[in-house]
């Protein structure tokens, strides 16, 4: 069934790695084949965030396969092969994981389409973020676990959006794991509860259109749904309201950006959503313990409605 | 106004907008002889005494652990029951078969108060989905807003609300009253078969969508109505029902009521027939 949630702070940054971990883990009996965070860290403002994978974490029912270490380091040479071509330069590198990496690069086109497709054009690499502020990390496993893996607990920033995965439609492996970059747009992410229905009809317009997929997991079309969207000269506002029609199913989903938070719920309200909002944070989840992990203390929630969009700034 | 002295019991009830059907086959089923209910216990009731009050803290306690603490509470002959720290946890204060005085300090998660019989509980805070499911007697009381699925399959008892409620409001209830202070979402009294819905807010779309039978009021703006959902005249008995009530529940006492709108079911597509689809979809 799967357990989304989010946070906003307004007018402050705080460890938004910790609160959404705590959020995570109350909703870990929603699923937890695998847990995703996207983190909008504080940063300059400078460099680019990459956070990519040379290889999967092959769960039960994955398409992937698993492969040795010396594979990873292969494509991860042609990575830093192509960055170098491409005039990217690796300003800072982290290898948390033999298949899990980070890097912090000077890029100066604003353009990250033919970016990300020359590095994807590498087999097995796919890159899970790319932005200014933001960094997707996510793995097998519960909140828990892969916050101390990845060691989110002290990241501080504005805002982040999170989703614990009971595998459904799609195997249990990273590819399938929320959340979903906004690829190829800077610091867009996407989660989602619930299940579209008119995914292969949507994806195969979309990719008609040069659109971009890498799993079969049908939120992922949520997420290249507002990208084209936005491509076209939507806003993000625009782009989810247009969703509501233009998505069929159930569905409660979460898109962030550098600077807001956001949220829609389908014209049925049929997936679960709890929202608190004061002048200072927005927080909200699948459940209201997940908000409760955050804020303890007695505290005004509410339901949004069906077909709500809601669009919140730092 | 019918003068409600002097009509039959059933003609009372048509009066009031209830059951101006009559239902054959399984519904009339009989179960038990009302003349011996008082010679009928539920299976691990008590008998409690209200004036007996305790306070139960169950910030450390599952689900279970709470439940099964009130069952020990009430076998102490605990009346009134305060439960401190609820933090949004789930099915607490579920299958209550006896009279009881119960009071959340805080909000409840998913299904609580599921499958009661009796009680009087009041929430000071919010709930999540499926509160009072299958409630079949009592009066549950919530002090803020609830989620989807608010009294779900209700038999009886009044189940009110003082903020707003999510989707699916009153979804299969076949009896009993809802009461909502706010507004309500999408798709409320989907497939009610009785009962009463009051809503002094607005309400979202498809109001009462495949209803059977039962009533709902409304005092603000309706999205839209359900399938077989229609409008009916909203009579003086009805308004005098709506003012009682209301203010039994000790909300809405000022509210104007002649102004409501009354939505029963059209009963097109009621007990269902022997019309192919394609033929139903040219009768409605």
């Amino acid at each position: 069934m799967c357990g989304i949630a989010g946070l906003i702070h307004r007018g402050k940054s705080s460890k938004v790695g910790h609160e959404l971990q705590g959020m995570l883990q109350a909703l870990k009996h929603r699923g937890e084949d695998s847990t995703g965070y996207a983190l909008y860290g504080d940063t300059d403002g400078k460099n680019f965030i990459m956070r990519f994978k040379v290889g999967e974490n092959v769960g039960e029912g994955s398409t992937s396969i698993a492969e040795d270490v010396s594979v990873y380091d292969e494509r991860k040479k042609m990575v830093d092969n192509y960055l170098a071509e491409m005039g990217a330069k690796i300003v800072k590198e982290e290898r948390t994981l033999p298949y899990s990496l980070r890097y912090e690069i000077q890029y100066d086109k604003k353009d990250l389409l033919e970016f990300s497709q020359k590095i994807e054009s590498i087999p097995g690499v796919e890159i899970l973020s790319m932005g200014k502020s933001l960094e997707v990390i996510k793995d097998l496993g519960n909140a828990k676990m892969v916050c101390d893996r990845y060691n989110l607990d002290k990241l501080v920033g504005t805002h982040a959006i999170g989703h614990a995965r009971m595998a459904t439609e799609s195997g249990v492996d990273i590819k399938s794991a929320h959340p979903f970059w906004g690829y190829p747009f800077s610091d867009v992410s996407v989660v989602h509860n619930g299940q579209l229905t008119n995914y292969w009809n949507n994806r195969r317009a979309l990719e008609n259109k040069g659109m971009r997929f890498m799993s079969e997991c049908d939120s992922e079309l949520i997420a290249v749904y507002l990208a084209e969207k936005m491509r076209d000269g939507a806003s993000l506002e625009e782009g989810m309201k247009e969703s509501l029609t233009g998505l069929d199913g159930v569905f409660t989903y979460f898109v962030a950006t550098k600077d807001s938070l956001g949220m829609a719920k389908d014209t049925m309200a049929a997936k679960p959503l709890v929202l608190y909002e004061s002048d200072d944070l927005v927080a909200m989840g699948s459940e209201e313990i997940a908000i409760r992990s955050i804020l303890p203390q007695e505290i005004d929630t509410y339901d949004p409605f069906d077909g709500e969009v809601k669009v919140w700034q730092i | 106004m019918a003068n409600l002295k002097n009509v039959t019991k059933k003609t009372k009830a048509q009066a009031m907008g209830m059951h101006t059907e009559v239902l054959t086959g399984r519904t009339q089923q009989k179960f038990f002889n009302p003349d011996e209910a008082e010679n009928f216990y539920y299976f691990g009731t008590y008998d409690v005494d209200f004036n007996k009050r305790t306070d139960l803290d169950v910030k450390d306690m599952t689900a279970a652990e709470a439940n099964k603490e009130i069952d020990n509470l009430m076998g102490q002959g605990y009346g009134t029951i305060v439960i401190k720290n609820p933090q949004g946890k789930h099915s607490i204060g579920v299958g209550i078969l006896n009279k009881l005085n119960l009071i959340f300090e805080g909000s409840l998660g998913y299904f609580g108060i599921g499958s009661c019989d009796g009680p009087t509980v009041r929430i000071n805070g919010r709930v999540g989905w499926s509160c009072a499911e299958n409630l079949m007697a009592g009066k549950v009381v919530i002090e803020k807003n609830a989620g989807s699925c608010f009294g779900a399959a209700i038999r009886g008892g009044d189940l009110i609300c003082k903020g707003s409620v999510g989707a699916r409001t009153g979804i299969d209830m076949k009896g009993g009253t809802i009461i909502i202070g706010g507004d309500a979402g999408a798709f409320t009294g989907f497939m009610m078969q009785r009962g009463r819905i009051i809503i002094l807010g607005d309400v979202g779309i498809n109001l009462g969508d495949s209803m059977y039978d039962g009533t709902i009021f409304v005092g603000g703006e309706i999205g839209s109505y359900g399938s077989d959902a229609v409008d009916a005249e909203l009579t003086k008995s009805d308004q005098d029902w709506l003012k009682r009530k209301l203010k039994v529940a000790e909300i809405g006492e000022n509210f104007d009521v002649s102004k409501m709108k009354k939505i029963v079911a059209g009963k097109k597509l009621w007990n269902y027939d022997n019309l192919e689809p394609t033929e139903k979809k040219g009768a409605i």
